[in-house]
């Protein structure tokens, strides 16, 4: 046994354990703050030591194959420290003001980690389910958090009934596979020619039914809304990013390591669930006043851009994937940084609650706009350059109609997510000069957006930089 | 493959009187397909966590079924069921949770009245 190989889990894990005791050691009712300092440290240095795992040749497995470090994997779980850290920064304020119980938040956000970077690392369906699992279960808790609104309670329940439903489907294709496969190890269940029997078969539909629920691909959509509408804004912001960018790893490796051969059968069916993502997501979009429902449809179609790279199913596919991922995650980030501060100041995230938010707080709406503008890939931000590193990978694979459709669709989203940026640079009306006063913004949440924002623009302007890391991970991958 | 057309009497007896593996999957499909039923139209929180539960137990049988009767190298498929009846638990412990807090804030735990988000 390697213990080298979960080095990253087992940190995060005792950061989890320190979180907790400096919770139960502080006095009740103390400020929380120095917890989200710890965790924000914590993670920080984490990433920082993650920077020097990347390896050339074999990479290191824990027990028996059940557990993959590779470069791959090490990519996602960066992504995934990346994207805690910064909202551990900018939510220091909301978290103190809306949620009731601040110092367990931290130790729930640090498990819900710990299970992304099982599944980012997991090499048999046993691994990959049991860090689903951690990451949904305490999702399921960060959701329903915010005790003063009833709509976070909803949000919870009906993330707990499709999560948990969608749960059960996904094991029980996962135990067909089993049956059929005679292993639960991707590689083993991919050399198994049973796999093509009507068992395997019928499995490996149900095992993949299971993962586009969690990656909210549509058809399998329905519960996104309302849980990133009613969950509280920073975790909303993780299923956006964090939570996705998971499910988008293990997916990959289950197609590409466990159901190689089958590829044939599976990719008409994948491109069409692609193809329906970024149409039904971003004309859903259209109509939605509250800024996280809006972007929760966005979030449907920034699944099928993802997708669309997936099934071209070579390495520029994976590759362009990974980068859409990753710039995915800055965009995010200085969304919902501005959406914290707007909810916790106004009480709300819908449009009228960012209206005139250019003269209460001019930097956040900048921030916001250069964020939106990379969701929707208008250079120079980042998300243009991944949605050509995207349709140039369709495009190669002879996808051209699935091209076509993306580029059509992210065309039409242009206007959703300029409809926001109109409400925040619009001319105040006679009786809203209110909302011009100014917004007090918390200096940490101030730079955390700053550096997304810098983050967005610097990789749209050069794209090399993430796309070497990007190429070196799954070029590691695909031998 | 048999075909159901040509089966003779003691066909039917031999698979009446010898418990196999497509007994124990028989079963397990119909457990999952009531529980499946129930959780799309039951509308209580509390019934449709119960139905989760009934799905989760048709797969722990098919994993156990899969590994006793099939020429497996290990056991990993028991350690599998394992693991799923602990994560069903702790599913279901946050579920309870949950409908206590939903309770409280609207009286209800029928999932048709919990429709107050929507766009």
């Amino acid at each position: 046994m390697d213990f080298m190989a979960v080095q990253t889990e087992i940190l995060i894990l005792l950061l989890l354990l320190s979180t907790l005791v400096t919770d139960l050691a502080m006095a009740k009712g103390a400020s929380r703050r120095p917890v989200a300092y710890l965790t924000a440290a914590g993670l920080a240095a984490i990433l920082a030591h993650t920077c020097g795992l990347y390896h050339e040749g074999a990479s290191p497995v824990f027990y028996m194959g059940l557990f993959l470090a590779d470069n791959y994997a090490l990519f996602f779980k960066q992504l995934f420290l990346l994207g805690m850290v910064f909202t551990v920064l900018f939510s220091l304020d909301y978290v103190e003001r809306c949620l009731p119980h601040p110092g367990e938040f931290y130790s729930l956000l640090l498990s819900a980690l710990l299970g992304m970077c099982v599944m980012a690392s997991a090499n048999d369906f046993l691994t990959a389910f049991t860090g689903l699992e951690l990451m949904t279960v305490s999702f399921y808790i960060l959701v329903g958090f915010r005790l003063s609104s009833a709509d976070s309670g909803e949000a919870a329940v009906k993330y707990l009934i499709v999560g948990a439903g969608s749960t059960a489907v996904m094991l029980y294709g996962i135990s067909l596979v089993y049956g059929a496969g005679g292993s639960l190890d991707f590689a083993a269940v991919s050399r198994n020619v049973h796999l093509f029997t009507a068992v395997g078969l019928a499995g490996v539909v149900l095992v993949m039914a299971g993962f586009l629920f969690k990656l909210s691909a549509i058809p399998f959509h329905m519960w996104a809304p309302d849980v990133y509408q009613g969950a509280p804004t920073p975790v909303t912001a993780l299923l956006a990013m964090a939570s996705k960018a998971a499910g988008i790893a293990v997916f990959m490796r289950v197609i590409f390591t466990a159901f190689p051969y089958l590829g044939e059968f599976m990719l008409p069916l994948l491109k069409t669930i692609a193809a329906l993502s970024m149409i039904g997501g971003n004309l859903l979009a259209i109509r939605q006043t509250d800024v996280k429902r809006m972007l929760a449809y966005s979030s449907i179609a920034q699944a099928g851009y993802m997708m669309a790279g997936i099934v071209a199913a070579d390495y520029f596919g994976m590759k362009a994937a990974m980068f859409y991922a990753m710039l995915y995650v800055f965009a995010n980030i200085g969304a919902f940084a501005v959406l914290s501060v707007v909810d916790a100041e106004r009480g709300g995230t819908s449009r009228r609650h960012v209206t005139g938010l250019s003269q209460a707080a001019p930097m956040l709406a900048a921030v916001m706009t250069i964020s939106l503008l990379s969701m929707a890939g208008i250079p120079p931000t980042a998300g243009f350059a991944g949605k050509i590193y995207i349709f140039t990978a369709t495009v190669e694979r002879g996808n051209l109609w699935l091209a076509v459709i993306g580029f059509v669709m992210s065309m039409i989203s242009v206007y959703y997510y300029l409809q926001v940026t109109k409400a925040m640079y619009r001319d105040l009306e006679p009786g809203e000069e209110t909302l011009a006063e100014p917004l007090p913004v918390p200096s940490v949440a101030r730079a955390a957006a700053l550096v997304s924002a810098a983050a967005t623009l610097a990789i749209g302007i050069c794209p090399e930089s993430l796309a070497v890391l990007t190429n070196f991970a799954s070029q590691t991958f695909m031998q | 493959m048999m075909d159901p057309f040509s089966l003779t009497f003691m066909d039917v007896f031999r698979f009446a009187t010898h418990i196999g593996l497509a007994h124990f999957l028989l079963l397990a499909a119909v457990l999952f397909a009531i529980g499946l039923f129930g959780l799309l139209t039951r509308r209580g929180l509390i019934p449709a966590l119960m139905c989760v539960e009934l799905m989760l137990n048709a797969v722990n049988l098919n994993l156990v079924a899969f590994n006793r009767y099939l020429p497996m190298p290990d056991l990993s498929g028991q350690l599998m069921a394992l693991f799923s009846i602990a994560v069903g638990a702790a599913e279901v412990a946050v579920g309870v949770a949950l409908a206590f807090r939903v309770y409280r804030d609207r009286a209800t735990v029928n999932l048709d009245d919990l429709d107050h988000l929507k766009g």
